[in-house]
């Protein structure tokens, strides 16, 4: 227990100092949401009737591309050697270093939300919706796109090709997310049951993710 | 003869070359024969002659599914039981697999474009299908990106097996959520929905299709089985001509080192 969270308390500290780069998927998250505008054209009718798409969609790029560096950068140091040979179950670390990414990257994303949501003339119950499901959806995007970061380590690739992997099984994810915030929003289904399926993923997730990180890192890294 | 007798690929080649041609034309006769019963299966009284499409779109979705989960087993046999074949098997399928995927999609939207007056509909049948086809791409891609097979191999098994998730999902969409595409009449509690003169077409066309699969995968085995060996053989004749130039002497002491660097 106390090595699980050592390993949490390490991974947040070094994605907050200097290198480590979590807030930059803030910065990605605000300059997306401002690029929408730009898109779309500046109607605020038209960008509050999509702004919930427009936020989970930039909170889905932002926690992908922060994902890349989740296992890489500790396999440059040998540190992912220490974890893997470990007496901690692979497991369980992989949870946590997990845990620790949506802490220091995901949990900012949220805390951006309503000021994001200022921009997007989304009112107050709107913005609120969609940062409750953000806040029940990201895990599940953190805890899949762990695979793709376990599986980008062993292969030595990243990028796009990650991207291509882990986007289609973060799909679903974002399908509830943005039906959920649209029930609050323009109705007519209720909130309750797109956003139970959504907290069921992130369970579901919850529990796969970290099996298969393990089992790709246990068999790739050589 | 068990699976692990299968392990050694000299006697899986020559099983295999034994048994390709039997399956081949086992495939172009039922194919044959499920092709003349549909055409002469009677018009739909609403579809008309659209209904003649479900012939050839329901195979191939049941295919799309089943190449998925014959991968899922390969990858487990990759995984778990480190059959040497495992991985050969799982990568000759996902060609396959995306291909059927790609034919159930295009058959169905041309069915779509009739029937429901479009030719895509976001619904969760077809959403869950193209994500499908998604991840065979993606897939495809894991085998390209890597050019150590091994390697590739164990990464693509822990995909598939993620990513097998996604077959409940489809096959359960139509009923969890009250889409557009119709619910499943052929395998369903209470007996099928299908009139006999539609179901038994539809069946020889399954089992043809399922035939059609076993044998392009088993000839894509043997190609992949194959392929290898040509990679092994020319790193060794690499290797070769590296040693022979290290025992040249000093004259060979460049050529080596750009064999090496290379």
């Amino acid at each position: 227990m106390t090595a699980l969270s050592a390993l949490i308390r390490r991974d947040i500290r070094i994605a907050l100092r200097v290198g480590g780069g979590a807030l930059i998927g803030v910065l990605f998250f605000l300059t997306v949401v401002v690029l929408m505008p730009f898109a779309v054209g500046p109607d605020l009718a038209l960008l509050s009737r999509l702004g919930p798409a427009i936020l989970w969609l930039g909170a889905l790029l932002a926690s992908l591309l922060t994902l890349d560096r989740l296992f890489m950068a500790d396999h440059e140091d040998g540190s992912l050697d220490l974890i893997t040979m470990s007496r901690t179950p692979l497991e369980l670390a992989c949870a946590a270093k997990a845990l620790a990414h949506w802490l220091a990257a995901g949990l900012p994303l949220i805390v951006a939300t309503p000021v994001l949501g200022l921009l997007l003339n989304l009112d107050m119950v709107a913005t609120a919706a969609v940062a409750l499901t953000l806040l029940a959806g990201t895990p599940a995007l953190t805890f899949t796109g762990m695979i793709g970061a376990a599986l980008a380590v062993t292969l030595h690739r990243g990028g796009l090709l990650m991207a291509v992997l882990v986007l289609p099984l973060s799909i679903p994810v974002l399908i509830f997310g943005v039906a959920a915030s649209q029930a609050v929003i323009v109705g007519p289904m209720t909130f309750g049951a797109p956003f139970s399926i959504l907290c069921a993923l992130s369970l579901v997730s919850l529990v796969i993710g970290p099996f298969a990180a393990a089992a790709s890192l246990r068999h790739g890294l050589d | 003869m068990t699976l692990i007798d299968l392990a050694n690929p000299t006697r899986f080649l020559a099983l295999t070359a034994r048994i390709l041609p039997w399956l081949a034309a086992a495939t172009v006769l039922l194919l044959a024969i499920g092709l003349y019963q549909a055409a002469l299966a009677p018009d739909d009284y609403q579809q008309g002659a659209t209904v003649k499409i479900m012939f050839i779109h329901v195979p191939n979705a049941w295919l799309s599914m089943f190449v998925w989960g014959v991968m899922s087993i390969a990858s487990l046999g990759t995984l778990v039981w480190r059959h040497p074949l495992a991985d050969v098997a799982a990568k000759a399928a996902a060609p396959i697999g995306a291909a059927f995927t790609f034919l159930a999609l295009l058959t169905g939207s041309l069915w779509g474009r009739p029937m429901w007056g479009t030719y895509w509909e976001w619904d969760a049948r077809l959403t869950s299908v193209l994500i499908l086809f998604l991840m065979y791409l993606g897939l495809m891609a894991l085998w390209r990106a890597v050019d150590d097979p091994s390697r590739a191999a164990r990464a693509a098994a822990v995909l598939t097996l993620v990513g097998a998730l996604n077959l409940p999902i489809i096959k359960f969409s139509v009923d969890w959520w009250n889409t557009l595409h119709q619910p499943a009449s052929v395998m369903r509690m209470g007996g099928s929905a299908l009139d006999k003169s539609f179901l038994i077409p539809l069946l020889v066309m399954a089992v043809a299709f399922t035939l059609l699969f076993v044998t392009l995968h088993l000839a894509a085995m043997r190609n992949e089985i194959l392929r290898r060996r040509v990679r092994s053989l020319q790193m060794m004749q690499a290797s070769r001509v590296a040693f022979s130039n290290e025992i040249g002497g000093a004259r060979g002491q460049n050529a080596s080192n750009e064999v090496g660097a290379a």
